[in-house]
């Protein structure tokens, strides 16, 4: 293995574009990188392409056409051969999903299916391979770890599943963990309990989380930057704490206005008109015009360039100057 | 205040369960999934009444119970003071024009084979709304008030999208003219930019027919935003029940503190220095353990395991809901001091 | 709206053979019945296509004037089950309960004989002929109506538009009738069509075994068991009223097939 240098990203996604047949185009030149010990969101809603590009960057996608490139420590993800993509899954990247119940194989214990990645994954002798399972239950937080190990997914909560789900891909030991809407299928309360323990893993170990998610106040707790997606591109990026005080993309500025704040109770909200555009062909224009109240005949003439707006802040709006910046409460 | 339009009282509602073959034969009892506990509870005319929780908290079997989808085991539903439970016949459907209910998934809550003119006809006609002549106006005076074009009339739902949806099955509650839209999550399956084009769609149709709203919901936001009073369950029944701005601002009972605490909130509250608005939260989860399944709640205060302040008392007796020198009753042996 | 293939492949199959029962007499070059010394057991060539049977008669009329008695077969011998079986599976599936417990034991226990037995046993104790074939039929396979039914009512009467209906105080009959049938009908209509090409199966396997269609009338499976004695000598006696089965099943199949295309409310 080469040697890093301290600042090399653990991954970059460079002009990454996912085309399902024969012509929706549902990721259209995406580019985003990940430094270790960072916490990333990428954000978007549904059909904005966020949870294809996560299991694009594992290579799990079935019959789509995946260009671009996806270099995992400057090595191309997309055009790796197969035992080099085996050993970079779960060791590299691993993920946890929405759906810890779909994800978890439902006839076999926790402790197994934390087993098997071990095995896979480490030279642990059998012993310690159930030590480290009880660890591993341990630190993601499941109390009366050693008899757990036994619990069939069924038996446990939709919290204690997510939890199980994060320590199968902690097994292995990665240095980026891709979550795919970790929390949505939980309550408020669990939610909660899952993004703390996420952000402790990532303290602990020094390691890269990409969190895919719709919803905006997960992102802004927990990451330290965000990618906003929409329509399968990259709207704009930057700091969380700058890209919410001062959207730099029409879209963006629109979302959080359509959200009911800390201000006055039983005012009318500003929703974004009409409805996200329909997969097609890529097009050259914004596909946010239709629906921008900053739309400039510009905005249709051809697709607007991600453009460095200031130090660390990218945005593909022409109107990034003109957005208002937002008022804290 | 006006008086109640509709009133609900010590209401609870319990579902057997599957248990094994195993487990029967050994003589253990069915267990019983006791989803609403002795609930309480009454709804002013054109009043918005919150109803706030987390899964199994019952809720929804709530909002259903008021319907009249699930009989309760026990209690009294009051509509304009007359006893809900105890009609039949012809009163029960006249009943079941008063209260409409609005549905979560508008994917499974339109008749996939109805075209939108028959499903809003439909409730036109069985009621008596208006006579056979004048439901083609009506249905698109209907559609109108959603704000859908005249031409949908014609389609049949999968034509449409989830918003879109969501403002026809509004529309098919409104046809039989309602006083009261219960409204069980009805954006919560919406994308964030299409949930404000319903949320103001309420609140519209609340000013401009005088409705009475009971918002059902996961969403502290969005109660906050839509409801004048809220009530919170927990596990079945309700721990608190206050104006909204006023329960907001100071919580009473710990687990609303604690719901409160533990939503994402997109900026941070005023307490908190606004450097910190946005980025890597320090603080640690607002709660312990996990959500007890609603077969087994536990003895006294149900949120005495979880509870960051319970004392022993909580193991062993159920506060009532009552207020304990708080503006708004609270279901708290320890209530009393804004936290 | 563009047809799916299968469905007008399906459907072209289908008007052919309903030409054929219509109007055998215009399609067919000769009498079925017709004897023709001069021409026993003649092999299919330009005087007879399908050739001739031991009493010379042309056996391509008589596999054209066999469609009639089979297409009623295929009808007569799915509406029984049809509608007995869609009438139970939608009641007991809506109200639930004893009477569900009970028929769905029933159907259970129908199920473990393997139906061709049963149907056997019950012509043989009605006798022989076609319409106590039908009457074995309805008796049997109405368990697969139910069952298919009573499946799609449990899932189509937890859905939220059902909910919905009852809320805004709709009748039972309403409920059940406009809006849980239309919506729970798709499987079991599929499998009517399939069922079909089985009765027509059916029907000519009992007729092979005497118990069905009674000679001299032309029927597909009366013609193949009429030629079994001549395979080595004659075989075009039982192959081509063979692939007129065939023929239909493929026309049956397809058409099921597109329907099931069509149906769905999502296209």
């Amino acid at each position: 293995m080469t040697p890093l240098l301290p600042m090399t990203p653990l991954l970059e996604v460079r002009d990454l574009a996912i085309t399902f047949a024969p012509a929706a185009r549902v990721v259209d030149g995406v580019d985003f990188r990940i430094m270790p010990g960072e916490v990333l969101g990428l954000v978007g809603e549904s059909g904005s392409g966020k949870s294809v590009t996560l299991r694009a960057l594992l290579r799990l996608l079935h019959g789509a056409r995946v260009e671009g490139h996806v270099l995992w420590k400057g090595r191309d993800v997309l055009a790796m051969p197969d035992a080099e993509l085996r050993a970079m899954r779960g060791r590299g990247m691993a993920a946890v999903f929405q759906e810890p119940t779909a994800a978890l194989n439902p006839v076999l214990p926790i402790g197994l299916q934390i087993d098997e990645s071990l095995a896979a994954h480490t030279d642990l002798s059998g012993a310690a391979r159930r030590r480290r399972a009880i660890e591993l239950l341990g630190e993601v937080g499941i109390a009366d770890a050693a008899r757990r190990l036994g619990a069939y997914p069924h038996e446990l909560s939709g919290g204690q599943r997510q939890r199980a789900m994060i320590a199968i891909a902690l097994a292995a030991g990665p240095e980026l963990l891709l979550a795919d809407e970790p929390t949505t299928a939980l309550d408020v309360t669990i939610q909660d309990q899952i993004l703390a323990l996420l952000l402790r893993l990532v303290a602990d170990r020094h390691m890269g989380l990409l969190l895919v998610t719709h919803d905006l106040g997960v992102v802004a707790e927990t990451c330290d930057r965000m990618v906003v997606l929409y329509a399968g591109r990259v709207a704009e990026a930057g700091s969380v704490a700058d890209l919410l005080r001062q959207p730099r993309h029409a879209y963006t500025d629109a979302l959080l206005r359509s959200m009911p704040g800390e201000g006055e109770a039983r005012t009318r909200l500003s929703p974004i008109p009409g409805m996200a555009p329909k997969l097609g062909r890529p097009l050259d224009a914004c596909a946010f015009v239709p629906r921008c109240s900053y739309a400039s005949p510009e905005c249709s003439a051809h697709r607007p360039p991600m453009v460095a707006v200031e130090p660390r802040r990218l945005s593909a709006c022409i109107a990034w100057n003109r957005l208002p910046a937002r008022v804290a409460a | 205040m006006t008086p109640a339009l509709l009133e609900v009282e010590h209401l609870s509602k319990r579902f057997p369960l599957r248990r094994t073959a195993f487990d029967a034969l050994r003589g253990h009892p069915r267990p019983i999934l006791q989803a609403v506990n002795d609930v309480s509870l009454s709804v002013a005319r054109g009043e918005a009444l919150g109803i706030v929780g987390e899964s199994g908290c019952g809720k929804s079997t709530l909002a259903r119970c008021l319907v009249r989808l699930h009989d309760p085991d026990s209690g009294t539903i009051r509509y304009d003071g007359a006893d809900v439970l105890a009609l039949a016949g012809a009163a029960r459907r006249a009943f079941n024009r008063r209260v409409q209910m609005v549905f979560q998934d508008p994917y499974g809550s339109l008749n996939p084979r109805m075209t939108i003119h028959d499903a809003l006809a439909e409730a036109l006609r069985v009621h008596a709304v208006v006579p056979p002549a004048a439901i083609p106006a009506r249905v698109a005076e209907l559609l109108a008030l959603v704000h859908l074009p005249p031409d949908a009339a014609t389609r049949r739902p999968h034509a449409f999208s989830g918003g879109q949806r969501q403002r026809i099955g509004i529309a098919r509650a409104l046809a039989v003219e309602p006083a009261i839209i219960v409204a069980d999550e009805p954006v919560s399956a919406l994308d964030v930019s299409v949930q404000a084009q319903i949320v103001n769609l309420f609140l519209e149709l609340q000013e401009r027919l005088g409705l009475t709203l009971l918002f059902i919901t996961h969403d502290l936001r969005l109660v906050r935003h839509v409801t004048h009073r809220v009530a919170v369950m927990y596990l079945g029944r309700i721990v608190e029940i206050g104006p909204t701005p006023a329960l907001f601002a100071a919580p009473r009972h710990p687990y609303t503190q604690a719901l409160l605490a533990a939503a994402p909130r997109l900026v941070a509250p005023s307490l908190v220095a606004p450097s910190l608005v946005g980025g890597r939260r320090r603080r640690e989860a607002a709660t312990r353990g996990e959500l007890p399944g609603g077969a087994a709640i536990p003895a006294g205060c149900a949120f005495h395991p979880r509870c960051p302040v319970a004392v022993e008392r909580c193991r062993r007796e159920l506060p009532s809901l009552t207020p304990r020198g708080t503006p708004w009753p609270v279901a708290c042996h320890l209530a009393g001091d804004p936290a | 709206m563009r047809l799916p293939f299968p469905l007008i492949a399906g459907l072209g199959i289908l008007v052919l053979l309903l030409l054929c029962a219509l109007l055998p007499g215009a399609i067919a070059p000769y009498d079925p019945l017709a004897f023709d010394y001069t021409a026993m057991l003649a092999a299919p060539g330009r005087a007879h296509l399908f050739g001739t049977d031991q009493f010379g008669r042309d056996l391509l009329s008589r596999t054209i004037h066999a469609t009639r008695i089979d297409l009623q077969i295929a009808l007569f011998a799915t509406i029984g089950p049809l509608l007995i079986g869609g009438a139970i599976g939608l009641l007991v599936g809506w109200f639930g309960g004893l009477a569900d417990t009970l028929v769905g034991r029933l159907i259970d226990l129908v199920q473990t004989f393997p139906f061709l037995v049963l149907v056997i046993a019950i012509v043989a104790v009605l006798g022989p002929g076609l319409e106590n074939m039908y009457v074995a039929v309805a008796i049997v396979g109405w368990v697969f109506y139910a069952r298919l039914m009573r499946g799609e009512v449990l899932v189509q009467k937890h859905a939220d538009y059902i909910a919905a209906a009852r809320a805004l105080g709709y009748s039972q009959p309403r409920l059940m009738l406009r809006h849980i049938l239309p919506n729970a009908i798709r499987p079991v209509l599929i499998y009517l069509v399939t069922d079909m090409a089985l009765a027509i199966l059916l029907g000519s396997s009992l007729g092979y075994l005497g118990l069905g269609a009674q000679p001299p009338t032309p029927e597909w499976g009366v013609l193949i068991a009429d030629g079994k004695n001549f395979f080595t000598t004659a075989p075009w006696m039982s192959l081509f009223p063979g692939l007129a089965i065939v023929l239909t099943g493929l026309g049956f199949s397809l058409t099921g097939d597109g329907l099931a295309d069509l149906m769905d409310v999502r296209r």
